[in-house]
């Protein structure tokens, strides 16, 4: 079987920073890391080599798509390959749309290898199969034998596990197969090795990661706001959040309360028993103490709005929807702190 | 989902919750532990003022990604 490796101007020996304007070119067999790779590749021989500047994909995107994918179909492979890009953003970029565009183009399988937070990843949107690797390149001598594995697979035509199985980044969706075992008995599996120190789960996070924002410098002077997933309402739900599912959310004047007063808020979430939240809503929405630490100066202001919704069954597009919505109204309100409560 | 929304544009945001282990898990940064699900921030009052002064620190704190913060019981 035929491959063909994709690298940077970099990687294929062309030259550093003073390179990266190359036009895509082509080489024979296999360049620098490829050779690592020829040697762990079982039956897969890399017949070209083909590399781009960063710079050059990155300004003229759609020219260097087309022009490496036509090298490709000359060379017609059985399977392609670029990388690994480690954590260099442009080159990962490239690695990633460059696998795509040929997988999506002539139908032949492709991967790309680079860093689980490089920009590539979030590029090939789950279209395109990515080996993490190391952040930089003392992680080569890791990668290349793992590509090759999952190239053996590519290249073998047969259908590939899971991610954790053969090898890749999750590609942001779930198949259904058929399990060994019924879910309790998985379950006790998954308890019995959290008891031994090892948490592991069926249900992948697949959730990005936000860097957190500086600390509040001083509390003495900012405004704080009130947030609640808790499903708290005026008595009577007047706009009728809805008690699961929700499709939106609510804010509800405080400028002038002290306290959210029992018999005037309740909680209208339903997973989980209110009671104890509507004898004293401020258990799910503490204004009462903030009021006073606001009073005693040790908050420069509570925000005059608060805002509500519940947080139970609804989809985490909406949520996430819902979180933006409220941001930018509490950044257009200067708001500086947010104490946010869940259930 | 709301909590990182919020710290997504910038402002610092405490999510108290109960459940911190899928609050970790959805990529909330800055989470202190509440006493229970049906009352995050407790039942009495000197309660919820610890449970605020503990949030009001972690506003003013720099932090780690997913970072559980727990409640010095009184």
């Amino acid at each position: 079987m035929n491959a063909v490796h994709y690298l940077n101007q970099f990687f294929a020996g062309l030259g550093g920073e003073e390179a990266a304007e190359t036009p895509p070119t082509r080489l024979d067999g296999a360049v620098g890391p490829g050779r690592g790779l020829a040697a762990a590749l079982d039956g897969i021989e890399i017949v070209a080599t083909l590399a781009c500047g960063d710079d050059y994909f990155a300004e003229h995107e759609d020219e260097a798509v087309d022009r490496l994918v036509a090298l490709v179909e000359v060379e017609g492979p059985d399977l392609v390959v670029a990388g690994p890009a480690f954590g260099s953003g442009r080159y990962g970029y490239a690695c990633a749309q460059f696998a795509r565009a040929v997988s999506d183009r002539l139908g032949i399988p492709a991967l790309a290898a680079m860093h689980e937070e490089n920009p590539g990843v979030a590029a090939a949107d789950g279209k395109t199969l990515i080996v993490p690797t190391a952040v930089n390149v003392a992680g080569m001598r890791d990668a290349l034998p793992r590509m090759a594995q999952l190239a053996g697979a590519l290249a073998a035509g047969r259908e590939l596990g899971s991610p954790e199985e053969e090898g890749y980044l999750p590609r942001g969706f779930r198949r259904n197969r058929i399990a060994e075992k019924s879910g309790a008995e998985r379950a006790i599996d998954l308890l019995l090795a959290k008891l031994e120190g090892e948490t592991r789960s069926e249900v992948a996070a697949g959730f990005d990661r936000v860097p957190p924002p500086a600390p509040v410098a001083d509390l003495s002077t900012a405004l704080l706001a009130l947030v609640t997933e808790a499903g708290c309402v005026p008595q009577g739900n007047p706009d009728r959040l809805p008690t699961i599912r929700a499709q939106g959310w609510l804010r509800y004047p405080i400028g002038s309360e002290d306290s959210l007063v029992t018999g005037r808020y309740e909680s209208v979430h339903g997973g989980f028993d209110v009671t104890l939240a509507n004898e004293d809503p401020n258990r799910l929405v503490p204004l009462d103490t903030v009021r006073s630490l606001e009073q005693a100066g040790r908050i420069g202001a509570v925000h005059a709005t608060f805002y509500t919704t519940t947080g139970n069954g609804t989809p985490v597009a909406a949520s996430t929807r819902f979180g933006r919505e409220i941001a930018e109204e509490l950044r257009d309100a200067g708001v500086q702190a947010v104490l946010l409560s869940g259930t | 989902m709301l909590a990182k929304e919020i710290e997504r544009a910038g402002v610092p945001t405490v999510f108290v919750t109960s459940l911190p282990t899928i609050a970790t898990m959805i990529g909330a940064n800055r989470i202190v532990r509440g006493p229970a699900i049906t009352h995050p921030f407790g039942l009495a009052e000197e309660e919820r003022r610890r449970i605020v002064e503990r949030a009001l620190e972690m506003l003013a704190a720099e932090v780690e990604p997913t970072t559980v913060w727990e409640v010095e019981p009184a």
